[in-house]
């Protein structure tokens, strides 16, 4: 069994260093042709930067999409700089440059990787998937029987901040720092997923593309591995297929068939304010444009957020959606459940915690006030703050660099969910729902907690849930996702997630029980 | 200001400074000369399992004992002068006290085996242990084999750990069968399967002879009592229970018996001076409870209790109905009320085992009255208060079985019995009792 699983390790590393390589290699050449269906598409009018991009870079090979990329970016940046002194403006190129860039570099490979799609496919997702599953499905032997194994998860430097950590880490922000900020490097990355994309969409694959599927694929494999670590444990069964079910059917595919039918892409499940930009004024016209069904996604993203998010929060808690529905809680309770243990239970995380997630949704709410003032008079600015800057920083601040490279490169050291405790501005408000009027708690059994920790150490959400257990007081905490991992490795039984009746929520703890100490008398004497 | 001080920072003596501090401005200062802060003993296992690190099974930040003004002092008294009002520290510095609380705890039974102190002998109670455990059997290259001796819960804890890192352990169990002084015959079978299952090497009706040593000092092997066997091994667990942690008291005055002598308000005979916790013999024991009872909980309460008394509101220390839990490898075990090892006159006992023989209750109830007396279960978890309310209530049998459904407290969406366990009742009693729907208003209504 062990064979097995290391063999399986050998092929995952060996798809991953594949995956990694491919970056470094191929050929690129936009032609003439290409180039020319570009600009006509764009609707470019800068002569400028026609001519001097026919003469230096169109029909010109390159060995590296970097090179291309900074030769686009110069000549593109050059343009822009005259068109804007001589106030031409429209004949400035606007748009963010690596995106052009991108649109650029995509047509434009070349070589072996865009001849064999298939076969890279198999050779990086493909090793990857069968890899990934060698070394986890020998675990049904391995961990022993079912229960909770959490065996040397502290001494295991993958899971401890150890080295093997701190490379993953280096890693997951390297990705991040690409997808997000320079998309044109990683064009090769999307040719393995041309044919998929062709035949759900029926478009060739883009960075965002790329990226769904990989969500898609990682949550799918851990997903495996959570079956399998949990499989005496229902609730965590439930839940973990409730997950998959959301990111691979309404975050992926539903989105990309809609797109095949010329409907507007669209997550039904993605509620404002995590998706951010749902007011924004291309956002609306696009929905407003399409029809009966984006009119009625248009009101759903609004019944959404106001009427069914607090509703099921008062029934259920914030789990439903932060644990049971979300992406990236998703993502945070498959590929993020072996470095849950890393979250801070400090008392000052709390505080920065409290301060920071609800800076970002006021910060959200903010931006979206500007967005819709601006969408209903026409107005680009208010208070001499224009609604286009306040966008690109919320977008870079919080969408790119807290929820991406920090909320899911940090996962090695800071734990799986640091962007939906420090930062998710839904997660904000579904927490408040929760701490005062809801019917969810997680219940104390009266005095059988011994204090062991076992629950707060494995509290991804940094929730020092034992303080309360110890009391026997039962959690009512706003940052709660409800994933029932406390409940799961608790060895005495103390800790159950339900819903029940208000009154009595959060229960008086002034003696705990067990101790016959006539309570009347106490409160009396005080 | 008074002064109390409090011996041992253990969960009694934490508890205790707690409540204390809640109640009053009195000066407060814990001594302990094993750590530096409170740390939950339970928890020493998952350290060495890797699950967690040390500092996880630290309840409180270092900065809450400065916050709240519990001055610690780190150190081993070696003598109390109760006269002068004083401790002795083994250094020679000294200590005064207007009140002094003991809460001292235990120390692992050693009973004289030929080789009890050999390097690789050890309990599995202090810090210190952890820390040997580690030194000895850091894996299972170092230690060919672990030889455990005493089958109670720390050394069915002891035989989980050395398992987790692959160390093959032999484990000697005195009795006939695993903790039997405690569980019944269906569950102490269960748990001698468990153990088994987990590739646990289980001697039953096995004791240890001696415990031989190489020519450095270091454990070799021990030698079986009944057969003469000779087992190899590089790291004897010895589990045989605790006893009171009292040796430094035997001169001072305080009244000793197996542990420190106390009434029901927790006092010694020497007047200001308190004892709480495991270390703490009530004169008579409480209801069906043992005179010394090293519980988590219990040195919890009495800690509870005794802030109450020290400050000023005195109260006798009343454990309400008896409770606990453990788990047992994976099978994780809760008891409420009494169900005894061997049933006792006037008893019935009704007994209903899972078909995957991992899960199983165990009622026990008054034969006339019908009275229920306490339920073990096994895989099954159940509502501390709810079986605290029946108990106070004295509810009959059929009661609790038929409301068994209010009483679960397994996570959501897990397998529930009742059903099954109800109809096993009926089908042996010729009984007609109805499972009723769980109803969270009998839940919350509290009596």
């Amino acid at each position: 069994m062990k064979a097995i699983k290391y063999t399986g390790l050998a092929i995952l590393l060996a798809g991953l260093a594949i995956f990694t390589s491919l970056l470094f290699i191929g050929k690129y050449e936009v032609t003439s042709d290409a180039f020319k269906s570009f600009t006509d598409s764009k609707g470019i009018k800068s002569e400028l930067f026609i001519s001097t991009f026919s003469k230096n870079i169109a029909d010109k090979e390159y060995t590296s999409a970097v090179a291309l990329s900074s030769d686009i970016i110069e000549i593109l940046e050059e343009s822009n700089a005259i068109h804007k002194k001589n106030q031409e403006w429209d004949k400035v190129i606007w748009g963010k440059v690596h995106n052009i860039s991108y649109d650029l570099i995509k047509p434009a490979g070349k070589g072996s990787i865009v001849d064999n799609k298939g076969m890279y496919w198999w050779l990086t997702f493909g090793l990857g998937i069968i890899g990934s599953l060698l070394f986890i499905l020998p675990n049904i032997v391995l961990l022993g029987a079912p229960g909770i194994k959490n065996n040397g998860i502290f001494l295991n430097a993958a899971t401890n901040r150890g080295w093997i950590g701190i490379i993953a880490f280096i890693y997951l922000v390297g990705f991040y720092l690409l997808l997000y900020f320079r998309p044109e490097y990683i064009v090769n990355w999307t040719y393995i997923l041309d044919p998929i994309s062709a035949s759900l969409s029926g478009g060739l694959a883009s960075q965002w593309f790329l990226y769904g599927f990989l969500y898609c694929t990682v949550m799918l494999v851990m997903g495996v591995r959570m079956y399998i670590k949990y499989r005496h444990n229902m609730y965590q069964i439930v839940r973990t297929t409730a997950v998959l079910f959301f990111q691979i059917g309404f975050a992926f595919l539903i989105p990309e068939i809609l797109v095949r039918f010329n409907k507007p892409y669209f997550d039904f499940k993605n509620a404002f304010p995590l998706d951010y930009d749902f007011f924004f004024d291309w956002n609306i016209n696009n929905l407003i444009n399409s029809g009966g069904l984006g009119v009625f996604m248009l009101v759903w993203g609004i019944v959404l957020t106001l009427v069914i998010v607090p509703v099921m929060v008062y029934f259920f808690g914030k789990r439903w959606y932060c644990s049971w529905v979300c992406g990236c809680g998703g993502l945070a309770e498959t590929l993020g459940d072996p470095y849950r243990q890393l979250s801070s239970k400090r008392l000052v995380a709390w505080k920065i915690e409290r301060w920071l997630i609800h800076s970002v949704l006021v910060f959200s709410l903010v931006m979206t006030a500007f967005t819709l003032y601006s969408f209903f008079t026409d107005q680009p600015t208010l208070l001499g703050i224009k609604t286009q800057d306040i966008q690109f920083y919320y977008g870079f601040l919080i969408g790119s660099w807290f929820s991406g490279v920090i909320g899911t490169g940090f996962y090695p050291i800071l734990g799986n969910r640091t962007w939906c405790r420090f930062g998710c501005p839904l997660a904000a408000y579904l927490g408040l729902v929760q701490r005062f009027k809801s019917r969810f708690r997680i219940t104390t059994n009266g005095g059988q907690c011994i204090s062991c920790g076992n629950c707060s150490t494995y509290c991804e959400q940094g929730i020092d849930v034992r303080a309360y257990a110890q009391k026997g007081e039962n959690i009512v905490r706003s940052s709660c996702v409800g994933c029932g991992v406390c409940s799961a490795v608790c060895p005495r039984g103390v800790l159950k997630l339900e819903n029940g009746p208000e009154d009595g929520r959060i229960n008086p703890t002034d003696v705990l029980l067990g101790n016959d100490v006539n309570l009347m008398d106490l409160v009396n004497k005080k | 200001m008074e002064h109390i001080v409090i011996i041992g920072n253990g969960v009694s003596g934490i508890t205790a400074a707690r409540h204390i501090r809640k109640l009053s401005d009195k000066r407060i200062t814990i001594v302990s000369g094993e750590t530096d802060y409170f740390f939950s003993r339970t928890a020493l296992m998952y350290v060495y399992m890797g699950h967690m690190k040390f500092e996880h099974t630290q309840p409180y930040e270092n900065w809450f004992w400065k916050k709240n003004r519990i001055e610690l002092k780190k150190g081993f008294v070696s003598k109390v002068n109760h006269s002068d009002n004083e401790l002795v520290f083994e250094n020679g510095e000294t200590l005064l006290y207007d009140k002094l609380i003991l809460a001292v705890g235990s120390k692992p039974n050693k009973f004289g085996w030929p080789g009890q102190d050999l390097n690789g002998v050890m309990g599995m109670y202090h810090k210190q242990d952890l820390e040997n455990l580690e030194k000895y059997a850091p894996n299972n290259k170092s230690c060919k084999r672990a030889v455990i001796v005493g089958g109670g819960l720390i050394g069915i804890e002891l035989a989980e750990m050395l398992h987790s890192r692959d160390i093959p352990v032999t484990f000697l169990v005195r009795e006939s069968s695993f903790w039997n002084g405690v569980l019944p015959p269906g569950e102490s079978a269960m748990i001698n399967r468990e153990i088994l299952d987990s590739h646990i090497d289980l001697r039953l009706g096995t004791n240890l002879k001696e415990i031989v040593s190489d020519e450095r000092g270091n454990v070799k092997a021990v030698v079986i009592q009944e057969t003469g066997e000779v087992i190899d091994c590089n790291v004897v667990g010895l589990t045989a229970g605790v006893s009171p942690n009292i040796d430094f008291l035997k001169d001072s005055g305080i009244e000793l018996g197996r542990g420190i002598k106390v009434n029901r308000f927790l006092e010694t005979n020497i007047p200001n001076i308190y004892a709480i916790g495991d270390c703490a013999e009530q004169h008579e024991a409480i209801g069906s409870r043992r005179p010394i009872e090293a519980v988590w909980y219990t040195g919890r309460m009495m800690g509870e209790t005794l802030a109450q008394t020290i400050c000023g509101n005195r109260i006798e220390y009343k454990p309400g109905h008896w409770f606990n839990s453990a788990k047992f490898i994976d099978i994780e075990y809760q008891t409420y009320g009494w169900v005894w090892a061997k049933p006792k006159e006037g008893t019935s006992q009704f007994y209903w085992e899972h078909e995957s023989g991992k899960r199983c209750i165990h009622l026990n109830y008054d034969t006339d009255t019908r009275k229920f007396l306490g339920i073990n279960t096994f895989g099954i978890r159940m509502r501390h208060e709810i079986f605290d309310q029946w108990l106070t209530e004295e509810q009959n049998v059929e009661h609790v079985l038929a409301h068994l459904k209010d009483a679960n407290f397994d996570p959501e969406f897990y397998k529930h019995y009742e059903q099954e366990i109800v109809s096993k009742f009926n089908q042996e009693n010729g009984t007609t009792i109805k499972v009723k729907a769980k109803s969270w208003k009998r839940i919350f209504s509290k009596a």
